[in-house]
């Protein structure tokens, strides 16, 4: 291997890895919250690609129908809950949050495809339409067993991927997807040409990182988050509610996850399945940052991304055995340096 | 309901599905085949995960390489299957062990993930190693013969699906229910209360998480030799999650909960690859994997027990005897009263730049109650994990009936001689008083894995059964031994783990602050039986901060305050000493 291709796979995995960041933080944000390892996220971000290329194909993605559909779910849930609860006085606010919320935001979507609308704006309809499914999601598979153990809600994130898979097939059909770059810009670096999607894609992250540190230190609503992420217990005496602090973080998530997708469409060709490797190495690169730090993770998700350029330069079949096989020595390395309080299993 | 019932209820099953290939269509009978294979995987996963509390993703792969090693052997190399299936069950296993011994230390979900790991790692490797057909698989591959009898129909390959399926229940229903098995059973307590039996925590994980495995390997096994043919697409991480869903479906640590799963996962299965098609024209094999995880997310969601449990709870329960008596299992050589027991030379620790233990040094002798009290943060619980190994000293030496313990891992010092009891509970709720007290004879019998599945430990079984009823009886716990610990009040959970610890055949008890919580009365008879046990000449260490009920029963007392040793004496002198009074009371009174 010379220099010059050891550059191009160094700037390569970089570019990889950015985008492994932003679905990385995204998972760092839902696991410090609501205590799930949100495997479904590298599904968002394949669904948000899938999306923005169905509106350049001047198609109404599958992604207004799952809304819908989800919508209907979790509204039907909140409705039942909060009767059950004896508070039907929530009920006018409910609808509107779960309901007419995303409805509203299916319509704007379809109203504005009509016009045919330029690049940017259909990257803002991608990145709406994608934006409720996580906290859909949140309300009807993991608010029901918000109090389970960690574990218990691994397990369903798990069964959640797979359900979404199917439905990714069945709103987007088999076939991959490739977006136009969204930027033909590129510069040569120190002898190496660097394309402006891959500048597009590191800057990306460093200001959506920038702006949840920001967001996180000196915003109210980023502080309580914070504070539920510490104790869910102490946060709801101090008034505030882990649900919501939840549906923000999946917000805030998914956005992230969103964005990731709109940066890799161009780069890779992503199919309705491509989310769960993106997920996984996004979330190998959160542990190496012990799912609890956003730099830690944003480091790690490149550490993973320049790993798997060079696996991939080296035997492109065994690429994800190797990116795989090296979370074990990282998992280990992770719990000896993380002290457990001890904690008995859930019977 | 009495054990022949069981019994004769256990034979009319084993007789139904003997005579199923007589009644059934042959489409049934593929399908029982298919359930008793992946029954196989699902009865391990319900010892590793519902028994042992270790989430396990990647069994897919463990099935996999047992497949895959029997296809090289049978298809590629024209060996016999048998050949195969040894081959295949040995590299199985050694591949298990070797990843449990570098994964099982992790903690929690930490494990589970890096199950997820090796068994994604592990699928991708099936579809691109060049000897093994990469994504087209392996063909061709021979049926199992019986002498010069080839099970080639899947009516005759029926019989030994299920006749595995069956031995495999009734040992792993011996395994549970022995020694080892109520190790394995007490996992999901926590490591600090399994070490504390004596018992080699990460060992018991390594051998439950190698039987899960092998038990895979079977299945591999059977799988290659019934379809003739392997491809990587049942092996990869979503059948993973299919068989921890049939264990969790069945009811997680029941293994007759494995099959009942993996029946009504491979049924629903196939229903609703049935019934989809009718609701969606064209898009069925999409929604079956939808349909499936949607059931599978209600079925957290609502029912986490699982079908069998769930049935239990309905069927009248088994009538069990009182065990009958036994040869008393061998005592240790008690140390002579008055002896140095235990030394504790200027032990310290430090956590960061907090000295919660700072030079402390006490004695206790063979025969006394010694009780280390101290205000709050005193150093008191620190002092107590020191002695049982949980945490280490920074310095000094700790030296127990002659022997330096200072570096000794817990279950080491437990073997030693020590038993100890904890200030929060730890029992297992959902196993009998008697099971309880079982596990304390841990360390003090031998029976291990083959004689426990294979019942070769009767006799032994026979002593620890009557040693535990007596040891229940002796702290006035022996009326109802088949109730569930979880059931008792909190005064007498605190009594069944001084039974338990009592069972271990100690030198030295250590209570960890066994008065808090407890009301009067309960008070009371806990120093009742702690004296009568005095009167055994057992020697006892309490940490306690409850003045008024160690003042009254113990024989000297060692005052600890802000980490450093205050004084120490009788508990007349200790009564009136003014640096006690002040740190009790913030100035004499």
């Amino acid at each position: 291997m010379t220099s010059d291709i050891a550059a191009i796979l160094g700037i390569d995995g970089i570019a990889t890895g950015a985008v492994y960041a932003l679905v990385a933080i995204g998972t760092v944000l839902i696991f410090t919250v609501t205590r799930v390892i949100f495997i479904p996220f590298g599904d968002i971000a394949a669904f948000t690609a899938l999306t923005l290329a169905a509106l350049d194909a001047k198609r109404f993605p599958g992604t207004g129908a799952l809304v819908v559909i989800l919508a209907c779910l979790a509204t039907l849930i909140e409705i039942i809950s909060l009767v059950r609860a004896g508070e039907i006085r929530l009920l006018p606010r409910a609808l509107f949050f779960y309901l007419a919320l995303p409805l509203a935001v299916v319509g704007l979507a379809w109203l504005t495809m009509r016009a045919e609308p330029p690049l940017a704006v259909r990257l803002v309809l991608a990145l709406m339409l994608i934006t409720p499914i996580a906290p859909l999601l949140d309300r009807i598979v993991f608010r029901p067993i918000a109090d389970g153990t960690v574990l218990l809600l691994l397990t369903v994130s798990v069964a959640l991927h797979y359900a979404l898979v199917g439905l990714g097939l069945l709103f987007f059909g088999p076939e991959g997807v490739r977006t136009e770059p969204l930027t033909s810009f590129s510069t040569e670096f120190a002898g190496v040409l660097v394309s402006g999607q891959t500048m597009l894609i590191v800057l990306a992250a460093l200001v959506f990182s920038g702006l949840l540190y920001l967001f996180f230190d000196f915003t109210l609503v980023g502080k309580s988050l914070r504070a539920t992420a510490v104790n869910r217990t102490g946060s709801r005496l101090m008034g505030i509610r882990p649900a919501r602090a939840g549906t923000i973080a999946y917000l805030l998530g998914s956005l992230m996850a969103g964005v990731s997708g709109i940066l890799i469409a161009p780069v890779n060709t992503v199919f309705y399945d491509s989310g769960f490797l993106i997920g996984l190495k996004a979330f190998v690169g959160a542990i190496v940052g012990g799912m609890t730090s956003y730099p830690g993770a944003a480091i790690g998700a490149v550490g993973v991304g320049i790993l798997e350029s060079f696996a991939s330069f080296e035997s492109s079949a065994l690429k994800d055995v190797i990116v795989f096989s090296l979370l074990i020595p990282i998992l280990i390395w992770r719990s000896l340096a993380s002290l457990h309080s001890e904690e008995e299993i859930e019977e | 309901m009495t054990r022949l019932h069981v019994q004769l209820a256990a034979i009319a099953a084993v007789v139904c599905i003997a005579l199923a290939p007589f009644v059934l269509s042959p489409f049934s009978i593929t399908l029982m085949n298919y359930i008793g294979i992946y029954s196989l995987v699902a009865i391990g996963l319900a010892l590793l995960t519902g028994v042992g509390g270790i989430v396990s993703f990647g069994q897919a792969a463990f099935v996999g390489i047992a497949a895959y090693a029997t296809a090289w052997v049978s298809a590629l190399n024209g060996y016999s299957p048998w050949l195969g299936l040894v081959f295949g069950v040995v590299l199985t296993c050694c591949v298990a062990a070797v990843l449990g011994l570098v994964t099982l230390r992790l903690q929690g979900h930490f494990l589970s993930l890096s199950t997820v790991a090796w068994g994604l790692a592990i699928g991708f490797l099936f579809g691109n190693v060049e000897g093994l057909g990469r994504f087209n698989g392996i063909s061709s591959i021979p049926p199992i013969s019986i002498g010069s009898f080839a099970l080639v129909s899947s009516s005759q390959i029926y019989f030994l699906i299920w006749g595995i399926v069956a031995a495999v229940l009734l040992l792993g229903y011996n395994l549970l229910d022995s020694r080892l098995g109520r190790a394995m059973r007490a996992l999901r307590g926590g490591n600090t209360l399994v070490e504390s039996l004596g018992i080699n925590a990460f060992r018991i994980k390594l051998v439950t998480f190698v039987i899960a495995a092998f038990l895979a390997s079977l299945s591999g096994w059977l799988y290659a030799h019934m379809s003739r043919f392997i491809s990587p697409g049942p092996f990869d991480a979503g059948m993973g999650i299919e068989y921890l869903m049939m264990s969790m479906v069945g009811g997680a640590g029941s293994l007759l909960g494995g099959v009942v799963g993996a029946a009504v996962v491979t049924l629903l299965k196939n229903s609703v690859q049935d019934y989809l098609p009718l609701i969606a024209k064209g898009a069925s094999g999409q929604l079956e994997i939808v349909a499936f995880s949607a059931l599978f997310i209600l079925f957290l969601q609502w029912a986490r027990q699982g079908i069998v449990p769930f049935v239990a709870r309905y069927l009248p329960k088994v009538r069990r005897e009182r065990p009958h008596p036994a040869p008393p299992l061998p005592r240790r050589a008690q140390p002579t009263p008055g002896e140095l027991l235990l030394k504790v030379d200027g032990a310290e620790r430090r956590f960061g730049g907090l000295v919660a233990v700072n030079n402390v040094s006490f004695e206790v002798r063979s025969g006394e109650i010694l009780a280390v009290i101290g205000p709050n943060g005193a150093g008191k619980s620190t002092m107590f994990n020191c002695l049982t190994g949980a945490l280490r000293v920074n310095k000094g030496e700790i030296v127990f009936a002659g022997r330096p313990i200072t570096r000794d891992a817990q279950s080491r010092i437990a073997k030693a001689g020590v038993a100890r009891t904890f200030q929060h509970v730890k029992l297992r709720p959902r196993m009998s008083l008697l099971e309880n007290v079982m596990l304390g004879t841990y360390a003090r019998t031998h029976a291990g894995l083959f004689a426990g599945a294979f019942r070769l430990n009767q006799r032994e079984e026979a002593s620890v059964r009557h040693e535990a009823l007596m040891q229940l009886e002796r702290v006035g716990l022996g009326e109802k031994p088949f109730e569930l610990a979880g059931n008792l009040p909190l005064g007498n959970q605190r009594i069944l783990e001084i039974a338990r610890a009592l069972a271990a055949d100690p030198a030295l008890l250590v209570l960890d602050e066994p008065a808090a919580g407890l009301r009067r009365q309960e008070k009371l008879r806990l120093a009742e039986l702690l004296r009568s046990l005095r009167s055994d000449h057992l020697t006892i260490l309490i940490v306690e901060h409850d003045m008024e009920f160690v003042m009254s029963l113990v024989d000297r007392i060692v005052v600890l305050d802000f980490g450093s040793k205050l004084c120490e004496g009788a508990p007349a002198a200790i009564r009136s000493d003014e640096r006690v009074q002040e740190a009790y009371l913030g100035g004499v009174a």
